[in-house]
């Protein structure tokens, strides 16, 4: 019957692609920590797209260079700095813990993934309040 | 303690038992276009596992229900399958070791093709772990024409990768392997880390050679779900570092 035949073309199309979704997979802290480490380096490659096309705005035009480095002054743009040296120091850190599995041991992930969040914890504590009272201040 | 209400049986002590309710992700290529929810309550012993409830829906309440298992004892390998979102074997989990006041999710490994309910095309799996070579590959003779004598120390440098039962928990547990099928997968090097550091096999560069490929080890996130996925306890993510740096150090 032409009817089936049609059906069961769509069938499958449908099915030959068929990725399974489902729950989320309930990984620990190896999986969450990847994948922070994704989107933080992530965002810090376009971070350093936006900055290199800023920084090189000098060479053409040094008015509007001082324009855009004027809007990073804003208080808006002072807690996305807090934003991106968070993410920096988490890459940074989560990616000295990576170096260490692959080149000397793996069986201390869980305790180095707490290192990590303690580092930042620190390393936050000592610049946000900083960096954030020159934000409000000026 | 009342005894009043026992049931007809008379056992002298009734064994406590608690209604589950189990979702279950089922897919029926001949009816179903798309993947569906659908629960079941099961009366369950704290001590049943997930498959002896997979076993009281399929005889007593749905016999369409399909999912893969042999031995039920965790030494088979086929019953691999994600259970509130982590990959475990159904024979090896115990209802006790759930949360029962939710519903149970059940459903198929991830990362495979999806073909009816439980069951996924574990071929593509099976395709890199052939890939391998996972077999002993001898360059000379038994010296005394015999057997190869290892000593205790060279067995027990690969004894942990032995214990794979090829059941794909770790494999379909891998992010890297969700998106990207063409990568080995933690299994596949398991067992070739178990051939790689035996003394008595003699193409360990070879493999070492397959899996220095770009799907290969290096491919590896170390994000640990193998080592947590694995019903053995194999410390796979060990084991792929150890190829890794074998690689590097070109050194068997």
């Amino acid at each position: 019957m032409p009817n089936e035949s049609a059906g069961t073309l769509t069938y499958q199309q449908k099915t030959s692609s068929r990725i399974p979704a489902g729950t989320l997979y309930r990984g620990h802290s190896g999986m969450w920590s990847w994948v922070l480490h994704r989107i933080t380096g992530v965002a810090i490659f376009f971070f350093l797209l936006v900055h290199v096309l800023d920084t090189s705005l000098v060479r053409l035009s040094p008015e509007a260079y001082n324009d855009v480095i004027g809007t990073y002054q804003t208080p808006i743009m002072g807690l996305g700095e807090v934003a991106l040296v968070g993410a920096i120091v988490f890459h940074a850190f989560n990616g000295i813990r990576i170096i260490l599995m692959d080149f000397w041991n793996a069986n201390y992930s869980k305790l180095m993934f707490w290192i990590v969040v303690a580092l930042w914890v620190i390393t936050m504590l000592g610049f946000a309040p900083r960096h954030l009272m020159n934000v409000f201040s000026h | 303690m009342s005894t009043a209400t026992a049931s007809p049986a008379a056992t002298p002590e009734t064994i406590e038992s608690f209604t589950v309710t189990l979702m279950i992700r089922r897919f029926i290529p001949e009816i179903d276009t798309e993947p569906r929810w659908q629960d079941f309550d099961v009366e369950l012993y704290a001590t049943d596992r997930v498959l002896d409830a997979l076993h009281k829906i399929k005889w007593e309440q749905d016999g369409s229900l399909s999912f893969r298992r042999s031995c039920a004892h965790g030494v088979c390998g086929s019953d691999a399958m994600r259970i509130n979102g982590r990959n475990r074997l159904a024979c090896k989990t115990l209802i006790k070791d759930l949360d029962i006041t939710k519903p149970v999710y059940v459903e198929a490994i991830k990362g495979l093709p999806l073909e009816k309910d439980l069951i996924v095309d574990m071929e593509p799996f099976f395709e890199s772990y052939r890939e391998v070579q996972p077999f002993l590959i001898a360059g000379s003779k038994p010296k005394d024409g015999k057997e190869r004598i290892q000593s205790v120390a060279e067995r027990e440098r690969f004894d942990d990768t032995t214990k794979c039962i090829l059941c794909a928990a770790c494999t379909s547990s891998c992010p890297v392997f969700w998106t990207d099928g063409q990568y080995f997968g933690p299994a596949a090097i398991v067992n070739a880390h178990r051939f790689i550091f035996d003394s008595r096999d003699d193409a360990g560069g070879v493999r070492l050679d397959i899996l220095n490929d770009k799907e290969g080890v290096w491919r590896c996130r170390t994000t640990f779900n193998c080592s947590e996925a694995c019903p053995r306890g194999i410390q796979v993510t060990q084991a792929i570092a150890e190829v890794k740096q074998a690689i590097m150090r070109g050194k068997a």
